[in-house]
């Protein structure tokens, strides 16, 4: 028979994401508690002089919170439900199963997503270079943290496969670094341990483009080239050492 | 070409420990195969392995001309499997868990929702179509696994333990669900109660500790064992002079001799003479089983 791979892919949205919000719809609330908590935290402190990179630390938390959280979804489907199995038995590709998934984990951070896209049209007022700019480094971030949930996925550890994990991940590369607010703001000897954290390239590059940064060019290309490069390595290590059948 | 066939399956696991050992057999591919063994005999192994989700570590296997290693895409368009312990996901209803499983299979929206409803009716669940998973009887649940993999076009189901840990009454309406499956499809099942393989299965294999020790059906399993009836003597009986039988003793004080039909005959006549009060059957798959297998499945077996 003739197989549809949007069907294929979408399988894992609905999964993972649509039948969970509309099913529970309490999930929807706790899926946009998080970034905007802390966009309301540093709005208030700073007298609503850092609304601007607050919203893009928002952005930032979301799409790294979602790739990590890619991990631990794919590890309860796993080992709770047998589901990944039950896929591996069946005329389903690895990529199309894993690309639905982690689609749905975008998914699943639409209504936090819509909420800061709207606060960022109307406190950011991007031009459309700067709106290509910020999409396309959030793009590299969600690969990035897609691919650092899948390296982990590979060790098989509870712990490591637990929520409690992926929530600690998140806050300590999503909260705890500079990107809902400049690294100008963080005095030495912090700000070079905030760039251990892959996010805070992202940021920098964000946070100048807007204009609430202001730092050389070529410090800007070598914020790409790390978090391209740093991408990239984890994604092979990731892609090489990942299993879909067991051993 | 219609034949489920093993050539030499081994697996080693990564600790060393050996779960299957050369294990050939071939089965036609249809109606039921079920596989019996005691829990660690190797049965989820080699389901596995069939259903192209584990490497073996020796050996091959096909599966209606298709071989599981070397055209394993090909093998995957045919099968679908519920593995041991599987669980319909408790945030989705019944209609979202087979819908969304033929998605997967690549069906168009119209095709999967048609017939993830079909596949609910078969199976007598469209009054819980609606209801979450969660919500659900543990027989009712498992009865939407396996109206999701019934609902797809494979021609090969694998269900590993299907009906383990469902009351009695539960069971019985799978067995009828599974005969009804059978007639049009290939399913291979696995499980540790033995009823259920005399029950609904057309073949039956027996897995003990990694080696297929016996295959065949019911009759022929019979055929093949040293001793084809089974004597009852209430407790506190003579037992007879024997010559070539095993002789077993129950909590309950029961004798239970099995042994050949010349023999069994030629005990039956002295008992009767004798006036001693006795039962004569065929052996059970129950009793060939604890003759292959050598190990106590029932309680009231005691050596
Ligand atoms: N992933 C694994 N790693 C190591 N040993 C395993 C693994 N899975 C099963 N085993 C061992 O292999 C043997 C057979 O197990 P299994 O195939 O699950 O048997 P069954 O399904 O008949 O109960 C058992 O001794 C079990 O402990
Ligand atoms: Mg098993």
């Amino acid at each position: 028979m003739k197989r549809n791979r949007l069907s294929q892919i979408f399988a894992g949205v609905l999964v993972n994401a649509i039948y969970e919000m509309k099913n529970y719809p309490i999930v929807l609330l706790s899926t946009v508690i998080s970034p905007l908590s802390l966009l309301a935290v540093i709005t208030f402190v700073s007298s609503g002089t850092l609304l601007g990179t607050a919203i893009q630390g928002g952005l930032i938390m979301i799409f790294f919170s979602s790739g990590i959280a890619l991990q631990s979804d794919l590890s309860h489907l796993k080992n709770d439900f047998k589901l990944q199995d039950m896929i591996v038995s069946s005329p389903t590709s690895s990529k199309l199963y894993m690309g639905g998934m982690a689609l749905a984990e975008i998914v699943y951070s639409i209504p936090g997503l819509a909420i800061l896209i709207i606060l960022a049209g109307i406190y950011l007022q991007p031009s459309p270079i700067q709106i290509l700019i910020l999409t396309t480094v959030l793009f590299v971030m969600f690969v990035v943290s897609v691919a650092i949930g899948f390296m982990l996925s590979t060790f098989s550890s509870d712990v490591v496969q637990s929520y409690a994990f992926s929530r600690l991940l998140s806050l300590l590369f999503a909260a705890l670094p500079p990107v809902y607010y400049p690294i100008s703001y963080v005095p030495a000897p912090f700000n070079y341990l905030a760039y251990l954290s892959p996010t805070t390239y992202a940021a920098e590059i964000m946070h100048s483009a807007t204009g609430y940064l202001d730092i050389p060019l070529s410090r800007i290309i070598v914020d790409w080239a790390v978090l391209l490069g740093v991408g990239a390595i984890i994604l092979l290590v990731a892609i090489k050492k990942s299993r879909w059948k067991d051993v | 070409m219609a034949k489920l066939e093993c050539n030499g399956l081994t697996k080693i696991y990564q600790d060393n420990r050996k779960a299957l050992d050369e294990v050939s057999f071939s089965v036609e591919t249809s109606g039921i195969f079920g596989l019996i063994g005691r829990n660690g005999a190797g049965k989820t192994t080699l389901v596995r392995i069939l259903a192209t989700e584990l490497e073996p570590t020796q050996g091959s296997a096909s599966i209606n001309g298709l071989n599981i290693l070397t055209q394993e895409d090909k093998v995957r368009e045919k099968i679908a499997i519920v593995p041991q312990e599987a669980r319909a996901i408790r945030w989705m209803t019944p209609k979202q868990t087979v819908f969304s499983y033929l998605l997967w299979r690549g069906y168009s929206m119209r095709d999967a929702k048609r017939l993830a409803d079909e596949s609910l009716i078969k199976l007598g669940l469209q009054q819980y179509a609606n209801v979450l998973n969660s919500k659900l009887s543990g027989g009712t649940k498992r009865k939407v696994l396996i109206a999701t993999v019934m609902a797809s076009e494979a021609e090969v189901i694998f269900l590993d333990e299907p009906t383990t840990g469902l009351d009695p009454i539960s069971r019985r309406e799978l067995w009828e669900i599974l005969r009804d499956i059978g007639k049009t499809r290939f399913i291979f099942l696995t499980t540790h109660y033995l009823e259920e393989a005399e029950q609904i299965a057309d073949r039956i294999g027996i897995l003990k500790d990694g080696r297929l020790v016996s295959i065949g059906t019911l009759a022929e399993l019979r055929k093949s064992s040293p001793y084809q009836y089974s004597i009852k003597l209430p407790p506190k009986t003579q037992v007879p002079p024997l010559k070539d039988a095993a002789v077993t003793v129950s909590q309950s004080g029961y004798t239970q001799i099995m042994t050949h039909e010349a023999e069994a005959f030629s005990i039956a006549r002295l008992l009767s003479e004798q006036g001693i009060k006795f039962s004569i059957t065929p052996v059970t798959l129950d009793d060939i089983f604890f003759h292959l297998v050598g190990q106590k499945v029932r309680e009231n077996h005691e050596t």
